[in-house]
């Protein structure tokens, strides 16, 4: 009987997300332009990938994106929300400031970046140029526009991990605190023997979603710079979006997303085991 | 954090977390300043003041971009997604929480596995086969793929209010005599509401904010959201920064005056699944 409350669950997810991922692990093994009839070519499209220079500079910055995200975000983070148990009025206002630039949607915050930061007529770089400060817009060299774009998201994201960590900063228990101060413990031992360790699990969560994440990373560099210039800041999944749509090479498009799909698979397991340790499993 | 803390190093807290904040409002502040002024004004300088308000940014913004049609989109795209989630979402997430079914395990697992399955995985197929069902443009079909999309976090969330609601209420309503589905609609669902209500507020921003799907799946012009067609507005090659600007202010007010009265609850939804421990 209460099988069926499942029912209209379960069907939008196997037909909108099930059915289609196993389709799309059969057409990595086709040729496919999305109209004409599918033809098999075992390995080729695998193989496609493994020789196109662009898809090794995508993956390469995927594991860049990774690494920065892994870093970067987590540790303004911790650093603020260690700053925010430190005092008793405004948390909420820095709160709620902290999460704005989360809660702002991706074309949103990208143009603004664009247009009011990093543009050279009209943005803050121009009027830096103004006193003399001559920045480039990153996002117009190859060597760089990887980490404008990067900016910008860490703009959007740090705010979202500083504020998770300070909810569960505030669940460590007072008496482990207590106990470390009546020792004598400055606050930044404090926080390495006694915050830090308290919260891992949180922080270990969310080291997992930022893989997950960091592999998915599409919204900004697609509108950014779509993957450019000259493919220099191109992702698996702008790379797999533009062989499946504008290239109309599916089946290519297919196997890029299952390689983004392998480093997805890996975290999620651990993720899963985190989530049965918690007893939600 | 203790009395002993000298003034200095409370000043220097408040002073990295102001320079915080600062940097959190100031891409927002000239985003508000700039949406008020004219391009040559902006070229000229982009942190000054506006020398007049200029409204016609707004009104520009909003018929160049096809606002009207596009806001009747998004609302109805946000609000069917919200019905489909809360209704379909608070049955699987009350199955799950009371263990109704022996697979309940299995179940979850699968929920929580598709939450973290990349959109890249299932969008080309699934893009494909819309087109070939006629669905691209449909925003009905459409809010099937962001209930499928929203629908694990928020069924693991409502678990959670459905765990603590206390077993003995369902038990004595057994006893009087109601059905398992009686149960469910007059006992628990009034008692979780509030989640729901976090649930609706959460989709309805993801929903509003989204891009790749909303991109892809509504491209005309009948059927694009806010978001797309300010893309679209903002991809042209002569870019009107302040009505640009403008336009993105229509776009963010509501979700940010929600945001301010609404703080707790959007916070708590989309934070809610990753405290540990």
């Amino acid at each position: 009987m209460y099988r069926l409350y499942l029912v209209p669950t379960l069907a939008i997810n196997m037909a909108i997300i099930l059915v289609p991922a196993l389709l799309t692990v059969a057409l990595a093994f086709f040729r496919w332009d999305g109209i004409t009839e599918p033809v098999f070519v075992g390995l080729d499209n695998f193989r496609a990938l493994g020789a196109d220079r662009v898809f090794w500079t995508a993956l390469r910055n995927n594991i860049v994106w990774t690494v920065i995200f892994l870093t970067v975000p987590i540790a303004t983070g911790l650093l603020m929300a260690a700053l925010l148990l430190r005092i008793r009025r405004g948390r909420t206002a820095f709160q709620l400031i902290f999460f704005l630039p989360v809660i702002i949607a991706t074309v949103i915050t990208a143009r603004i970046w664009e247009g009011m930061i990093f543009h050279p007529q009209n943005g803050l770089f121009a009027w830096l140029a103004g006193f003399g400060i001559d920045l480039q817009n990153p996002l117009a060299q190859p060597a760089t526009a990887l980490y404008g774009v990067a900016v910008v998201d860490l703009w959007h994201w740090w705010g979202f991990l500083a504020v998770v960590f300070f909810a569960a900063l505030r669940q460590v228990p007072a008496e482990l605190i207590e106990v470390a101060q009546l020792e004598g413990a400055t606050f930044f031992q404090l926080l390495r023997h006694v915050l830090l360790p308290s919260i891992m699990p949180t922080i270990a969560l969310m080291a997992i979603m930022t893989v997950i994440w960091s592999f998915l990373v599409f919204d900004f560099i697609y509108i950014l710079t779509e993957g450019g210039p000259a493919f220099s800041s191109e992702v698996l999944a702008t790379y797999a979006y533009r062989k499946a749509f504008f290239d109309l090479q599916v089946g290519v498009a297919a196997a890029a997303a299952l390689v983004i799909s392998l480093f997805g698979i890996v975290a999620t397991v651990f993720y899963l085991r985190i989530q049965a340790r918690e007893g939600e499993l | 954090m203790n009395s002993v803390e000298s003034a200095a190093a409370r000043n220097l807290t408040y002073l990295v977390l102001g320079i915080a904040a600062f940097t959190a409002l100031f891409p927002i502040a000239l985003m508000l300043l700039n949406a008020v002024k004219s391009a040559p004004e902006i070229i000229m300088n982009p942190l000054g003041l506006p020398t007049a308000i200029r409204l016609e940014n707004f009104t520009g913004a909003w018929r160049d971009a096809g606002f009207t049609q596009a806001f009747i989109n998004s609302i109805t795209l946000s609000g069917l997604s919200i019905l489909l989630v809360c209704s379909t979402g608070s049955l699987t997430a009350y199955v799950l929480a009371r263990r109704k079914i022996k697979s309940w395990r299995l179940v979850t697992g699968y929920i929580l596995a598709t939450s973290t399955a990349p959109i890249q995985l299932y969008l080309f197929p699934l893009y494909f086969g819309f087109a070939s069902l006629g669905l691209i443009n449909n925003v009905f079909a459409v809010s099937l793929i962001y209930c499928a999309l929203f629908s694990p976090f928020s069924i693991m969330l409502l678990r959670t209010y459905f765990l603590a609601v206390p077993k003995e209420l369902e038990e004595a309503a057994i006893i009087d005599g109601a059905t398992p589905w009686q149960v469910f609609t007059k006992v628990m669902l009034p008692i979780v509401w509030p989640g729901i209500l976090t649930v609706a507020l959460i989709v309805g921003l993801y929903t509003w904010n989204e891009f790749l799907i909303a991109v892809t799946f509504l491209p005309s012009e009948g059927s694009r959201t806010a978001i797309a067609s300010f893309f679209l507005l903002s991809g042209q090659y002569v870019t009107d920064w302040g009505q640009l600007m403008a336009g993105a202010t229509m776009i963010v007010l509501p979700v940010v005056v929600l945001f301010v009265f609404l703080q707790r609850r959007f916070i708590e939804g989309m934070t809610g699944g990753s405290l540990k421990g």
